[in-house]
């Protein structure tokens, strides 16, 4: 029995990095999480009949608790995977993975509750002498990070689904979390040396609230580098667990998605020019005064049917779609729009920011989710020299990733951040919403240049009538 | 068990594993295989499944209780949203071409 069940955790591992691999290419991305997915339930199955569980002293019991938690929080989890929307599931991968985190943390506190028992029963003189030192000290940073991603990644999700807005909770909060950090550590080394179950207790809320506070000012805009992270240090946490429990397959999945994540993590970073200290530290947004606004001139209305004809006489446009898009459910009236330009002989190409959605190439799922063909999808590199070939360029629901302060103003935020160069075509069409800052706080000049018309109102709304416009010419 | 260098190993092989495998993939995969990536972790299921089945005081067990409920969480939510993103890839993938 004990070498089928090892076997099988065997097995999940390669299933796991094989099915990993083949996530990374469009064609076999579909087998991988099937693969992926297999092992994890063959994992999950033999772990009923291990040893150590069938064994144990209240196993009867055990094995029910077990399988009615998994029916609550798989049936949840269910659930609501089947039905959030496209554009919601950058939040959901962050309350998925949270509680991810949550279980890496609640494996060591269980493991910290036996050792403590025993300490106290006086069977072993301390933690680190109930589980062995190696043991203790990878259990407590798993406990440590697991917690953090756990709670950081809750208000990641609160953020995300609009349920927090504010990004200033204390005044100095860097020093705090700093202080906060400091009594973490210290509390998670006083449980190597602790006789009972206070320090213990007071390390899981302090490493709850650091989580809290990390989280909490980094601005929107910065989220999906947040939520990469997180992903990252779960799989740490869970590596770590592994090595507690000696379970290999948790130890390899734990620490091929640690290093993954931290590589994406980087990646996403790079694309927006920020280091991911400074996504911690700087907070986009939430400090900016009143040195970015005021300069600007008047913004300058267009309506839907000139922006139509202008953009049915172009030789080239290129639309720039944002999130706002999606949240508009713009998506599928933009594609049959594409479809109107097409058929009257404009070259039609979108124009996607590396950072655009909410995570990278999540603006990819939401434009294939509405059948717009991959070789109209050009990346920033490839697109931007192609601007100043382009008669109309149409931003909808975009903002930040078209900002003009980025490349010429060092006093911005968003200074540095590579950005797509739509002010440099003829003419600049934005469909937005209201004349409110973008997602990050930030003004854009872009807005206010002679060459931009805004149409505003809701994406759907708006593209709607510009089919009608195009239509009818 | 595995115990202290051999571990050590499994450590170094997996972030290699890991930084190679995601090091190859294209900008539009990102998402889904960060999603990917979350559900792999949900592993963490089997070791919750450890903590409550050794369980032996009621504390032991309502934390067990919670880390599983959490781990299955993972795993399962992290499956379904990963599968149904990539399940919108698929038709865009059979026209490379476009058909416009």
């Amino acid at each position: 029995m004990e070498l089928l069940i090892q076997a099988s955790y065997f097995a999940a591992a390669v299933l796991f990095i094989l099915g990993l691999k083949q996530m990374s290419s469009p064609v076999t991305a579909r087998r991988g999480i099937v693969w992926a997915g297999a092992g994890m339930l063959l994992a999950t199955l033999v772990t009923f009949v291990a040893p150590e569980i069938t064994g144990s002293s209240h196993a009867n019991i055990n094995l029910i608790l077990i399988i009615i938690a998994i029916a609550i929080g798989g049936g949840y989890a269910w659930w609501s995977g089947k039905k959030v929307a496209m554009t919601d599931m950058p939040q959901m991968i962050a309350m998925y993975n949270g509680m991810g985190g949550g279980a890496a943390a609640t494996i060591a506190a269980v493991e910290l509750l036996k050792a403590t028992d025993e300490v106290e029963r006086g069977l072993a003189s301390s933690i680190p002498d109930a589980l062995g030192a190696d043991v203790a000290i990878l259990g407590i940073l798993g406990a440590i990070i697991g917690t953090i991603s756990f709670s950081g990644s809750i208000i990641a999700w609160a953020k995300l689904d609009g349920r927090l807005h504010r990004s200033k909770l204390l005044p100095a909060q860097h020093l705090v979390n700093a202080a906060l950090a400091l009594a973490t550590v210290g509390f998670a080394i006083s449980i190597y040396f602790a006789t009972d179950l206070t320090p213990i207790i007071v390390f899981y809320l302090l490493a709850l609230v650091l989580g809290i506070f990390i989280t909490v000012p980094v601005g929107g805009a910065d989220m999906p580098v947040i939520i990469s992270l997180f992903n990252a240090l779960t799989g740490l946490a869970v590596g770590f667990e592994g090595y507690v429990l000696g379970n290999a397959a948790m130890i390899i999945a734990g620490i091929v998605v640690g290093s993954a994540g931290s590589l994406l993590t980087h990646l996403m970073a790079v694309a927006m020019n920020r280091s991911v200290a400074n996504v911690f530290f700087a907070g986009v947004g939430t400090d900016t005064g009143a040195a970015a606004t005021g300069e600007q001139g008047e913004m300058k209305e267009i309506q839907a049917q000139d922006a139509g004809i202008m953009m049915s006489f172009a030789s080239q446009v290129v639309i720039i779609p944002g999130y706002g898009m999606a949240v508009a459910q713009a998506q599928h009236k933009i594609w049959e729009l594409t479809q109107l330009l097409i058929d009257r002989g404009v070259s039609v190409k979108f124009a996607i920011h590396p950072v655009a959605g909410r995570m990278p190439g999540h603006m990819n799922v939401l434009l294939a989710e509405a059948g717009v063909p991959y070789d109209l999808i050009y990346d920033m590199e490839d697109i931007n020299a192609d601007f100043k070939n382009t008669t109309v360029s149409l931003v909808i629901g975009a903002n930040d990733v078209v900002n003009p302060s980025a490349k010429n103003d060092s006093s911005s935020p968003l200074y540095g951040m590579p950005i797509l160069d739509a002010m440099n075509s003829d003419n600049v069409i934005v469909i937005k919403r209201g004349r409110g800052a973008g997602f990050s706080g930030v003004e854009n000049p872009l807005f206010f240049a002679d060459n931009t018309r805004m149409l505003f109102g809701d994406g759907q709304k708006a593209a709607n009538e510009l089919i009608q416009a195009v239509k009818e010419l | 068990m595995i115990e202290g260098l051999a571990a050590l190993y499994i450590f170094m092989l997996a972030g290699f594993t890991g930084f190679e495998i995601i090091s190859r993939v294209p900008v539009i995969l990102h998402t889904p295989l960060m999603s990917g990536s979350n559900f792999v972790h949900g592993i963490v299921l089997v070791g919750a499944m450890f903590a409550l089945g050794i369980a032996e005081t009621p504390a032991e067990q309502v934390v067990g209780f919670i880390a599983v409920l959490l781990g299955a969480g993972n795993a399962v939510g992290g499956y379904v949203v990963t599968e149904r993103m990539l399940e919108m890839f698929k038709p865009s993938d059979k026209k490379p071409g476009g058909e416009g």
